[in-house]
């Protein structure tokens, strides 16, 4: 009845994929909750609107197999975290559930559509920025004790997490705008390639200032990202972000549509996996391993069959909707 | 401004307040699934259209109530780790599982089933779309399940052993730990009672609209079947209730001596106490109403049997009488009224008189919301009477939760309270609207106006594929294949 590492890694994998997974499929729509205030009342607005409603709710179920995945399979990381980043997650949860809500009813209550519209943008930002403050918090380590949180409940209010919580609303932003350089036409692909231009630019200068500040947080980051030799592979990171950003901006001059996409994507990933390169083999930096607050392995394997079978085959479900989506988006839906 | 409640106490009413606002949506879904599946099986099997309007009718107000249902839920699989860090570190490796199957079963359910059930008649075909409506009332029922299997754990722990970090883990086949002794009655009863309160509520609209029509056949059918379900389901649920709480007597002792408000022993048979107010200082029940053994011919089929009291338990594990005994009497009466509705019914019935006498159709929409008040009481009375306990017996409340100040508990009871009653109260005004307008004949389907994203990634009718962009919703209510 112990923790076995071949079990733990995969389960801390199949969370980072679904936590991936969510910033990929969440990111987007968030992102044009973010600019929606910049899109014209009518027909911009409308086809925002109708190029995500087919996809956001699937995409924020993973929000919750991510949430779920992590009480069962490293219940001792769940229990310090939550209580840690309290206010961000309590904070992301009640605007998520405004913005599903106002969501619904922008269409069910037209009366009050400007309200809806306000609450839908005020939701969409208040969860990115929550989410990247949870990051960021969760980078620059949590206090514990006892197997228990042992910090302030306002812990998590740093400099550092503000900077990582903007980034996250500024990236969303990115891929929002690019999500719909790729699904409209005319009037508004035109702004959506400005206004993926300009955040494409505080994406990168908010990447560029999250890597300065952490390898500061603690002398770990410092040395597992810049001592000799392995400096030879984490330098791979930055390099790719170079490349992926000079293609981005490429692709945007050449009006590209679904490569902006890809490659905002592209750098999404690329913090990722400088997420996992800093935090790995931790959970909870500096002092709780993914194999510290494992289940033991009958837990974890008795859940990964279900996991196993089910999530392919939502996979395939999920590829298969966005494949009947394809294609640009009309106003005419909705009427 | 909260630094003067105990943090324990902000956390207990913010878990109550979430999960009971929570569990009002799934109380209703999960009959509704079924009702919409028995609808839509009638209409294949009879080809009328009644049925066809019905299955159309009732699906938009479950669509409006399972996005709650999901929305609310969201919140619900946080709140253990936020509030009560301590408890998710030492159930995590038994109850993490089975929490995880039903995040799973819910999220295969929600992202296949629900959109061809609710938009994709037209996409599929009859024989699919009935087969996806199937999944979607299975699909609630494997949720519940393993929600309840949870619960059920947490009342009657079995399987476990504790490793040295005080953690329970599994010490059994998975399949004991699932079929924990409370868990079976449980899902019975809780099943049970989610098709009752969705009888009531269909019998309720039904009743509304004949007191405007009584010649409206779409009111008659759903009156007359949701009459028919309560009249056989409430003395079911009754007969159910009682071993669910002849199981609680044997596994939760001072839950049923709570329920009772037997504070003293009783060696030559117990009495029932009908009403009285329990006074948990001086231990005793005030003004009691009592009919003298009958509590032991319930509970042991004996009139002389012994029954022990709280007097046999220390102070410190038991749970709060005053709350466990009332709304346990809540949960009762209303079941009382439930069969009398059922059986008032039948009387009408059997005289003809089902569509005609107004009292039938007034006392119906009185009890129409009866259900959710008496699954809310119920759930009151099994969880505050494993209190002071959140594992019976081997966990402390005290000992489960985060370690929060008040302050941080406070903020988000408050705003979790403004949010909910902006947020579920429209929606609920929404289903109230939706009643009020009554089934249509060629009731058409869910295609104008909005899409019901909160409910499922397949193609909905307002966002269509690029393909379909020729065919006009409207068409669909004509097309001569689907209406037979």
């Amino acid at each position: 009845m112990t923790p076995d590492l071949t079990l733990a890694t995969i389960w801390a994998f199949l969370i980072a994929f679904a936590v991936f997974a969510y910033v990929v499929m969440d990111g987007f729509d968030l992102g044009i909750g973010i600019l929606f205030p910049a899109f014209e009342v009518g027909e911009e607005r409308d086809k925002a609107m109708n190029s995500i409603a087919p996809v956001w709710d699937g995409n924020e179920t993973w929000l919750v197999l991510g949430g779920g995945g992590l009480f069962a399979a490293f219940p001792l990381a769940y229990a310090i975290v939550l209580p840690a980043l309290y206010p961000p997650i309590i904070a992301m949860l009640l605007a998520l559930v405004f913005r599903g809500v106002a969501f619904e009813f922008r269409w069910r209550d037209p009366g009050h559509r400007r309200w809806w519209d306000f609450a839908f943008t005020a939701g969409s930002f208040m969860a990115a920025l929550s989410q990247g403050i949870i990051l960021g918090a969760l980078l620059q380590g949590i206090k514990v004790a006892d197997r228990a949180y042992a910090g302030g409940w306002l812990d998590w209010l740093t400099p550092f997490t503000l900077l990582t919580g903007i980034s996250v609303v500024a990236g969303y932003a990115l891929l929002g705008a690019t999500w719909l350089i790729w699904k409209t036409d005319r009037r508004g692909q035109d702004h959506a390639y400005r206004l993926a231009g300009w955040f494409g630019l505080g994406t990168l200068a908010a990447i560029a200032a999250v890597s300065a500040a952490t390898p500061f947080l603690s002398h770990g980051y410092w040395e597992r990202w810049l001592d000799y030799p392995q400096v030879l592979l984490t330098a791979q990171v930055p390099l790719l972000t170079a490349i992926i950003a000079f293609a981005f901006y490429r692709s945007l001059k050449k009006r590209r549509e679904a490569r902006p996409f890809f490659l905002a994507l592209g750098l999404f990933l690329m913090g990722f996996i400088g997420l996992g390169i800093s935090i790995w083999p931790y959970v909870i930096p500096p002092s709780v391993t993914i194999l510290d607050a494992a289940a033991p392995s009958a837990s974890q394997g008795f859940m990964l069959i279900g996991a196993g079978i089910l999530i392919p085959v939502i996979l395939a479900y999920t590829a298969w909707s966005y494949w009947v989506f394809r294609g640009k988006v009309g106003t005419e839906g909705y009427h | 401004m909260f630094d003067a409640f105990d943090p324990i106490v902000l956390a207990r009413i913010q878990f109550a307040f979430t999960v009971s606002f929570h569990f009002i949506f799934p109380a209703f879904s999960i009959g509704l699934a079924s009702y919409l599946m028995v609808l839509e099986g009638l209409w294949l099997k009879t080809g009328r259209e009644l049925y066809l309007d019905l299955f159309r009718y009732w699906v938009k107000i479950f669509a409006v109530a399972f996005a709650m249902g999901v929305v609310s839920g969201i919140v619900m699989s946080y709140q253990f780790g936020t509030n009560w860090s301590v408890f998710s570190d030492k159930t995590g490796p038994i109850l993490g599982p089975l929490m995880a199957y039903e995040v799973l079963t819910a999220f295969f359910l929600e992202a296949g089933f629900l959109g061809v059930m609710l938009f994709g008649m037209k996409k599929v075909g009859k024989g699919l779309h009935f087969a996806a409506t199937c999944m979607v009332a299975i699909g609630t029922f494997i949720s519940a399940f393993w929600i309840l299997s949870v619960n059920s754990w947490m009342q009657t722990p079995v399987g476990y052993a504790l490793n040295a970090a005080g953690q329970f883990v599994p010490a059994a086949p998975w399949i004991d730990i699932v079929f924990n002794p409370s868990f079976p009655y449980r899902l019975v009863h809780t099943v049970i009672a989610a098709y009752l309160t969705t009888s009531l509520v269909v019998g309720a609209v039904g009743a509304w609209h004949l007191l405007k029509d009584r010649t409206d056949a779409h009111a008659r059918k759903m009156f007359s079947m949701a009459m028919w379900m309560a009249a056989i389901v409430a003395p079911i649920q009754i007969f159910v209730g009682d071993l669910h709480g002849l199981n609680t007597l044997e596994h939760q002792p001072q839950k049923v001596m709570a329920m009772e408000g037997h504070f003293d022993s009783h060696p030559n048979g117990a009495p029932l106490i009908l009403f009285g107010i329990p006074n948990s200082a001086e231990k005793r029940v005030d003004y009691a109403i009592e009919v003298p053994k009958a509590s032991s011919l319930i509970l042991k089929h004996d009139l002389n049997a012994p029954l022990a009291g709280l007097d046999t338990i220390p102070d410190r594990d038991e749970p709060p009488v005053g709350i466990v005994f009332w709304s346990f009497r809540i949960m009762v009466g209303l079941g009382m009224l439930m069969l009398a509705l059922g059986l008032f019914s039948l009387f009408a019935r059997a005289r003809g008189k089902l569509y005609d006498w107004r009292w039938l159709h007034c006392a119906a929409i009185v009890m129409g919301p009866s259900g959710f008040v008496a699954v809310i009481a119920g759930w009151v009375t099994t969880e505050v009477g494993r209190q002071p306990f959140t594992v019976y017996n081997l966990l402390r409340t005290v000992d489960s939760a985060s370690p929060l100040a008040a302050p941080a508990v406070g903020a988000s009871l408050t705003a979790f309270v403004i949010v909910y009653f902006a947020v579920f109260g429209f929606g609920t005004w929404y289903i109230l609207k939706l009643m009020q307008k009554g089934a249509q004949p060629h009731e058409p389907e869910m295609t104008d106006a909005a899409p019901i994203r909160t409910a499922g990634i397949t193609p909905g009718p307002a966002q269509k594929g690029p393909e379909d962009d020729k065919v006009p919703d409207d068409d669909r209510n004509d097309d001569p294949e689907l209406r037979r």
